[in-house]
């Protein structure tokens, strides 16, 4: 009888030690440590804010409703509706034969990789830069903030599409294929029925990212109501900003609603 | 069965709508998957294909409606050369073959009736089967087919609601609705049980004699291409190893197809 080979004491262990894990986490503590000494960032300087936040926050309460302010926060905010309505209908109109065209599945390389490279494109600044560069461009208003929301929205949903349709099963395809059918038709009648759930799913969520960062875009020249919130900054009108603010979280929340409502009618 | 079916086909054109010459296909260079494949099918009857897994049984048929890009060789169907063929012509040339896959691949989230109509998408311009505004003839046609396979009460259900029998009768209906010239089946029976194979294999095969078309099926089961085919083809590491009736296969052929002699007993 031959002896069974023998484990050592180190191959036996169940879990072993996994070091180059503990010393990434004891680089990334001491990373913490120096960041904070450089940036000055210290507890005294954090109890001083607090200082500043309960004076800002007197100042503010209680909000302004006067009718005056209330007529710009309704021209505001009507138009940042506008803004994110707009952009996710031509982000959804356009993302989707952007999507298809960079689905390695359905497109010969070279196009999908050129798709792929407009969408990176997209998505590299984040829609407040995008929306400077627009402000530039076009000039102050809606059409610059309307705008950058669009190029946010294509990014996003060109790109879920890509993946949704990387992700799909090939049969229903090749067998529609097989019928000799146009590509339109194979996209109509096999592609589009296995993504479209999903592609609405996301077109919802864009929505609801898009009321979001419509508030935003206005910060920077892009219209709605965060030209109105800048402006209201800019005069000390700290009241008709907490009036401001308030409407548009109700705004996003009532998005939100909307969006997950969506998602549930198609699923 | 005629004798005449039995045997492979060596006439001329007009005999034999299709005629294989020299197919091979490569996936990787230097790797052939169908080596020097030659063959001739008759206008009707059921040729069966076996032979072990990954022998090129499936390569060789989706090489045929061009699912696969054959290397080398010529497809004539009709006398004319399905291999060199491109775009719309390509097109043309598919709808006049149905095709029955094994897992069915119906597209789940259409309905029963739309999946049949697929099989008009080689006739219906796009814009047509987006807005589902199918001839009125087809959707007629479809409705008959679909009772001719049983299942006209469910057209309007969602295809992910069948049971694997029921799909596979909707893919023949597909498959039909394209009023085919040749059908080509790749293993449409491996994903049901052993009733229900039987039912979908006299199912092609009661079809397809009804429209007087060839049907070429690819079939893991030595059993039912004995019960179903006029003439059997056996295949083995990409070449034709034996082309002959049913009733020809012997011990002897089936390990020369499958290799082996333990599992004959």
């Amino acid at each position: 009888m031959s002896s069974a080979p023998t484990l050592s004491r180190a191959q036996r262990a169940a879990f072993p030690p996994n070091w180059p894990a503990r010393l990434a986490l004891a680089a990334l503590a001491l990373y913490v440590v120096y960041a904070c000494s450089v940036l000055d960032i210290t507890w005294a300087r954090f109890v001083e804010g607090f200082g500043h936040g309960s004076r800002l926050l007197s100042r503010v309460w209680p909000p302004n409703f006067a009718p005056d302010k209330l007529a710009l926060l309704r021209a505001g905010m009507l138009e940042s509706l506008q803004i994110a309505i707009l952009a996710t209908v031509i982000g959804v109109l356009v993302s989707l034969p952007l999507g298809l065209a960079a689905a390695r599945n359905l497109v010969p390389v070279p196009l999908a990789l050129a798709s792929r490279g407009v969408i990176a494109l997209f998505r590299t600044f984040h829609p407040v830069i995008v929306a400077i560069l627009f402000v530039k461009a076009v000039g102050f208003g809606a059409l610059a903030g309307m705008l950058a929301l669009v190029v946010a929205s294509l990014g996003f949903l060109s790109k879920l599409v890509a993946e949704a349709v990387e992700e799909m099963s090939m049969k229903p395809v090749e067998a529609v294929r097989a019928t000799g059918a146009s590509f339109l038709s194979v996209v109509i009648m096999s592609v589009l029925p296995q993504v479209m759930a999903r592609f609405i799913g996301f077109s919802a969520y864009q929505l609801d990212a898009n009321l979001r960062n419509s508030a935003l875009v206005g910060l920077v020249g892009g219209g709605g109501i965060g030209a109105t919130l800048f402006t209201a900054f800019q005069r000390f009108d700290y009241d008709f900003v907490l009036t401001i603010v308030l409407a548009v979280i109700a705004l996003v929340m009532l998005g939100e609603l909307i969006s997950g409502w969506m998602r549930r009618l198609f699923q | 069965m005629t004798e005449s079916a039995i045997e492979p086909c060596s006439g001329t054109l007009d005999h034999c709508p299709l005629v294989i010459r020299h197919l091979c296909k490569e996936y990787r260079a230097g790797q052939p998957v169908l080596k020097d494949i030659s063959l001739s099918v008759a206008a009707h009857g059921t040729t069966a294909i076996v032979g072990p897994s990954g022998t090129g049984k499936s390569t060789l048929i989706r090489c045929i409606n061009r699912l696969v890009d054959p290397t080398a060789g010529e497809i004539l169907f009709r006398g004319e050369d399905l291999a060199r063929l491109k775009g719309r012509a390509l097109r043309a040339a598919r709808r006049r073959i149905g095709m029955v896959f094994q897992e069915y691949n119906l597209v789940e989230r259409l309905s029963v009736m739309e999946n049949v109509l697929c099989g008009r998408l080689g006739y219906v311009r796009a814009w047509r089967a987006w807005l589902r505004r199918f001839p009125a003839a087809d959707i007629e046609r479809a409705f008959h087919l679909l009772d001719a396979v049983g299942l006209a009460h469910l057209a309007r259900e969602r295809a992910d609601q069948l049971s694997g029998g029921q799909r596979q009768r909707v893919g023949i209906a597909r498959a039909l609705m394209q009023e085919p010239e040749l059908l080509l089946a790749d293993e449409p029976t491996s994903s049901l049980d052993p009733k229900t194979s039987v039912e979908i294999m006299e199912l092609i095969r009661r079809r397809a004699g009804e429209r007087n078309i060839p049907v070429i099926v690819n079939i893991h089961n030595v059993e039912l291409a004995r019960r179903f085919a006029d003439r059997v083809i056996g295949m083995c590491n990409g070449e034709i190893v034996f082309d002959g009736a049913p009733r020809a296969l012997d011990h002897a052929i089936l390990s020369r197809i499958y290799g082996g002699e333990g599992w004959l007993e």
